[in-house]
């Protein structure tokens, strides 16, 4: 009897794990697909640019206070840690190369893109996700009007534009704020900052790569954002669950993904 | 010769999984020009019905004609077109909540049509003053009352004139005055437009003040219709229950229970709820 019992908790519990996986494969098939669609109709973003345009203000412009705060914190950090290791080896004056490439090839990318993340994304999944519970996306599906092509894409488009431009901002607002730290309050010369800063740090491969990735990162929180409030349960519970999912799975991708594309781009100085 | 049906539906059986079949073999037919109500308790798959009409669900069989359309025969393409000539009311409005009074009712002008901004204006003020909230056009959806708000979303989808209006239950949530107001504008736009209505509702009285014909729905089938003064008649124990609300009837007061005795003996349903906690004092 304890034997059968236990089987059949065994089987039930098999079921479960295999329903789960295979609603999760599910459920990324239609990420994916969802993905494809937002790109065949974007032609209304571009076309009507004006409301990609009015969703950069509200996912890019809004974002600036976090962002430009938040980058000034890090680089002032930044100064301080950076200026206490280099000075054991006498090499202070390289505090402007390690903030600038600190910053630029992953803070300013992974910390804009974190922010970016909790402060737009979450925005973008919950307006749309409410969006979808008081049945406005089903009104504009019965007037005829597409609302991937409406409401999604130029979202979408507009995190993408505006993700790498918050990352730019970031690094430079975290340069300002090691340059305040390093050379205003502990004296590092100010020659010696920048034009070490100046000769080290390469177009190509620190700034273009740092680019690049935050380019991925915009299309990553974004897509995600998106295809989370489309696919929400139109309940309460529904939208603030695919918030949340919004927030935890951009920053793990955005983690992994810069991981995988900072083991692609940078060969420890061989390519140099 | 008698006109062609604007909605015609012939055995049509629905369900959203293979083990929850929603309607079986519904068949009706809407004039062009009638306010038709179809009516019965929630759940009783009516919405679903409408969602039919309006090619959002495909039907798992029977044939539906739309405006002339097979609806199952028709591609996302050919859907919205069908839906370019269909105005949907929503059970509470679904305006837009980020756009004016004035931009919502626009805002399929703007979408579908290459108006001069001026004359999307005018147009705009004379579906506003239709619902008589042409002073309200510059207000956000925030600040309407419930009234007001599915009023300017009778106007928004009265926009393009269409030729088949799908009211889902157009009276829920409202004051009596506002019930009033929604009821009579259903039937004088109707008739002013030359419109055909199809109202979902299961408010009794406004729903037979204004339709020529109705259709009782009950567990995915239809089982009476008439005008509404016949239903008022009508013998049948599901329509008496609905009109006269009575508590029992066809559809049961009490929810499919086992035996009272072996409940209240505690070898029932409920001995199989979880033990409430122990209170510690």
């Amino acid at each position: 009897m304890a034997e059968r019992t236990l089987l059949a908790g065994l089987r039930q519990w098999l079921e479960s794990l295999g329903h789960m996986a295979s609603s999760k494969i599910w459920r990324l098939g239609f990420a994916a697909r969802f993905f494809v669609y937002i790109l065949l109709h974007s032609g209304t973003a571009f076309r009507r640019f004006g409301l990609t345009i009015r969703e950069i203000y509200f996912a890019g412009v809004l974002s600036l206070i976090i962002i430009l705060v938040s980058g000034l914190f890090v680089g002032m950090v930044l100064g301080l840690q950076g200026y206490d290791t280099l000075q054991r080896y006498g090499s202070s004056e390289a505090l402007g190369i390690l903030v600038a490439l600190s910053l630029v090839r992953e803070l300013g990318p992974v910390v804009a893109g974190l922010l970016f993340a909790s402060r737009a994304g979450s925005a973008i999944t919950a307006e749309i996700g409410l969006m979808k519970a008081t049945e406005q996306i089903a009104a504009m599906e019965m007037m005829a009007v597409d609302p991937i092509a409406r409401v999604v894409a130029p979202r979408f488009w507009a995190g993408v534009i505006s993700m790498p431009l918050l990352a730019a901002l970031f690094s430079a607002m975290g340069i300002f704020g090691g340059y305040l730290v390093g050379v205003q309050l502990i004296g590092v010369d100010e020659g010696a900052f920048w034009s070490q800063m100046q000769s080290s740090v390469d177009v190509r491969e620190d700034i273009m790569n740092g680019v690049i990735k935050s380019v991925v990162f915009g299309v990553a929180v974004t897509w995600i954002a998106v295809f989370e409030g489309y696919d929400a349960p139109p309940t309460a519970e529904g939208v603030s669950g695919a918030t949340t999912r919004t927030v935890v799975t951009s920053s793990l991708a955005i983690l992994a993904l810069d991981f995988v594309l900072t083991a692609l781009m940078f060969t420890g100085g061989n390519a140099r | 010769m008698a006109s062609a049906p604007i909605v015609e539906i012939e055995n049509v059986s629905f369900g959203y999984d293979a083990g929850r079949p929603v309607l079986h073999g519904v068949s009706l037919r809407i004039e062009p020009g009638s306010v038709v109500g179809i009516m019965g308790q929630s759940g009783c798959g009516k919405t679903t019905l409408l969602r039919i009409i309006a090619g959002w669900l495909k039907a798992g069989a029977g044939r539906t004609r739309v405006l002339g359309e097979a609806v199952e025969g028709l591609d996302s393409k050919g859907i919205f077109a069908l839906r370019r000539k269909m105005g949907m009311l929503f059970q509470f409005g679904a305006l837009f909540t980020d756009m004016t009074v004035f931009d919502n009712v626009a805002f399929q002008m703007r979408e579908h049509t290459d108006l001069p901004a001026d004359l999307v204006s005018d147009l705009v003020m004379l579906k506003l003053e239709a619902v008589g909230l042409r002073g309200a056009a510059q207000l956000m959806p925030s600040a309407l009352s419930g009234g007001m708000a599915r009023r300017v979303a009778l106007a928004r989808s009265i926009a393009l004139d269409p030729r088949l209006m799908l009211y889902d239950e157009p009276f829920t949530g409202l004051d009596p005055i506002s019930l009033g107001v929604i009821a009579r504008l259903i039937r004088t736009l109707n008739d002013s437009l030359g419109q055909t209505s199809i109202v979902v509702s299961h408010d009794v009285e406004e729903c037979f003040g204004i339709v020529d014909y109705v259709y009782f729905v009950s567990a995915g089938r239809i089982v009476a219709q008439g005008k509404p003064q016949e239903m008022r008649r009508s013998g049948e124990a599901f329509v008496k229950q609905f009109v006269r609300g009575e508590p029992d009837g066809p559809i049961p007061f009490h929810y499919p229970a086992p035996g009272y005795e072996a409940d209240l003996d505690g070898a029932g349903a409920l001995s199989s709820l979880p033990a409430a906690p122990a209170i510690h004092g």
